[in-house]
């Protein structure tokens, strides 16, 4: 099983996760990820046939408020935290030619 | 008298009787602060000044008759992912190495209202992914019982500060046996409760439908009254559950008789130290000598908790870390090409190894392809963990097992082997999985001089059963303060 984490494999989940790997940090999600993989395979064991996927323990359902606002204006704390902006915006590479 | 010495709710009492002040407990905290810090490290961030602030504040309210409550003035370290309003939050991670929250976590807000002062916050294993506390972005910490060994993880920090007095009491965050690990090596008592009972608001996501905050203190009665304090229903967390009750500390009876604690036959296999089982063996007798009804029983499955945690806890947080992206806060790379090329450049400089591995993990096992094979049958065994606890429960109103399989290995041992770390969480995850509550409390020390904790897990929502079996076990055995705080606290060699 365990060749099935190919490079490819690897660019296209760094792709994904938005990391850029060192070719070293790459061999080493190679492996660590085929480990992972195997050991997680132990699952296949168990018989789940017709048992139905649990993301909550407790049956959780949307929960809705009215749309009114309820804090103040934290602008310029908020963009205190930002590594750059301008005119009280965000400030991000260019995205649009 | 030593102030750092009382439990949380001691001390609490002795400023409510005006025998010592707020400012006196917070003087006592940063003077234990100040010469432990430089060995074990318990803090990422401390602020003096801020808490001396408080404690002013907080002594008027005492005098006026406004706070009343056990934790009123009582000094509080908490771990450093969750909000704190203007104080920084870090994570352990150097990608949040100089964010300050506008807003404070609404468990902490909790103990603010009830007049508790906070100290700072706490190390941990970078976004709470670990066991050891040695992948935080600041520096391993030590475990003060023996500084060559590592403290637990993640809430490794929290547990340290209890331990070594820094602070009255600590919050921890639990999304595999963050809090009752930790809180094993290094021989303080800390609870998981149900999930949904304490807002997570606020609290730096990492495994979201498994985590959950949680108090650390000396014994189970601060526990109690912590965790009073803190819970809450919370609109502003869509999974918070409206309990019926939040009174824990009425639990707070030496009185076992009758009650069917169940011990996990297979949880007591090869892995397990041998002086760890006889510790929790010799707990059983205990708790049979007082009236319980102790039982042993095969709980099943209990391998496989250890892979289906690893598939939900990485997906989710491969999906909750992609906000870390160099825009809204945090570290930015210096140099860049474009928006995705800053994107990719900020995340792989800023996250450490253990989180870049679990999201990698975590975006695999989500993709198309993949998704059915891994995240779905991850979810179908949870719900299988889940059926075996409810079946288990039917027989016993509670279950004793050991915290972990061993007492804390020596510092530098866990990360080489990740499956090998993961391993040692084998009796904390499933609790995780299926939302309940847990507690550890100290039961021995090794032969080493390490501490040894055991595990009382409930039902769901029976915090109350957990929290008397483990008050009437502490009755039989007094406190262990660690050797360097016996010693006077002096930590020269």
């Amino acid at each position: 099983m365990a060749e099935r984490i190919t490079d490819e494999t690897i660019e296209y989940v760094g792709i994904l996760a938005k990391l850029e790997l060192s070719d070293e940090e790459k061999e080493q999600a190679k492996k660590d990820m085929t480990n992972m993989l195997n050991y997680i395979d132990k699952l296949n064991e168990l018989d789940t046939d017709g048992v139905e996927p649990m993301s909550h323990v407790f049956p959780v359902n949307n929960v809705f408020r009215e749309d009114v606002v309820t804090n103040g204006d934290e602008r310029e704390r908020i963009l205190a935290n930002a590594p750059a902006k301008k005119d009280g915006s965000f400030k991000v590479p260019k995205t649009v030619e | 008298m030593d102030l750092m010495k009382l439990t949380a709710v001691e001390l609490g009492k002795k400023i409510k009787a005006k025998e010592v002040t707020v400012k006196e407990a917070v003087e006592a905290a940063f003077a234990r602060i100040e010469k432990m810090e430089g060995k074990i490290n318990s803090f990422v961030t401390t602020d003096k000044e801020a808490a001396l602030r408080r404690a002013g504040e907080v002594q008027k309210l005492i005098d006026d008759g406004t706070l009343t409550g056990p934790l009123a003035g009582v000094p509080v370290a908490v771990k450093d992912n969750m909000c704190t309003s203007g104080m920084l939050t870090t994570c352990s991670s150097k990608i949040l190495e100089n964010f300050v929250p506008t807003y404070t976590a609404e468990a902490v807000l909790n103990l603010e209202r009830a007049g508790a002062v906070v100290l700072g916050k706490t190390n941990m294993d970078e976004f709470a992914m670990g066991s050891t506390t040695e992948t935080s972005a600041y520096g391993v910490t030590r475990n003060p019982w023996n500084t060559e060994h590592v403290p637990g993880g993640s809430s490794g920090g929290s547990c340290t500060a209890v331990a070594a007095e820094e602070c009255s009491f600590a919050l921890g965050s639990d999304t595999g046996g963050s809090i009752r690990q930790p809180s094993s090596f290094c021989g303080v008592t800390g609870i998981k409760p149900t999930y949904g009972t304490v807002s997570r608001y606020g609290l730096i996501a990492y495994g979201s439908s498994l985590d959950q905050i949680g108090p650390i203190a000396k014994d189970v009665t601060d526990c109690a009254a912590i965790l009073e304090a803190i819970a809450s229903y919370d609109p502003k967390d869509s999974t918070s559950v409206k309990r019926d009750s939040y009174d824990f500390t009425s639990a707070l009876t030496d009185d076992v008789k009758g009650m069917r604690i169940g011990i996990p036959k297979d949880y007591f296999t090869d892995g397990l130290d041998s002086e760890v089982k006889d510790a929790i063996m010799k707990a059983a007798e205990e708790l049979k000598k007082k009236g319980a009804i102790v039982e042993e029983f095969d709980l099943s499955l209990v391998e496989y908790a250890i892979p289906a945690y690893y598939i939900i806890a990485s997906a989710e947080a491969s999906s909750n870390l992609a906000r870390f992206d160099g825009v809204k806060y945090g570290y930015r790379t210096s140099e860049y090409e474009g928006l995705h090329n800053m994107y990719k450049r900020t995340r792989s400089e800023g996250f450490g190894a253990e989180v870049k591995r679990r999201i990698m993990l975590g975006s695999f096992v989500l993709s198309s392809g993949y998704y059915d094979a891994y995240y779905i049958k991850a979810l179908k065994t949870k719900a299988l963990i889940k059926q075996a606890f409810d079946k288990a429960f039917e027989r016993f109103d509670v279950i004793l097992a050991p915290a972990a399989p061993t007492t804390a290995p020596k510092l530098g041992e866990s990360l080489s082997d990740p499956i090998k770390m993961y391993l040692g969480d084998i009796y904390t995850i499933s609790v995780n999985l299926a939302g309940l509550p847990g507690i550890t409390v100290p039961c021995g020390v090794d032969s080493k001089g390490l501490p040894i904790g055991m595990q009382l897990l409930g039902d769901c929502f029976q915090e109350k059963k957990i929290i008397r079996a483990a008050y009437s076990f502490e009755q039989t055995r007094s406190y262990v303060r660690c050797p360097i705080c016996e010693e006077g606290g002096s930590l020269d060699e």
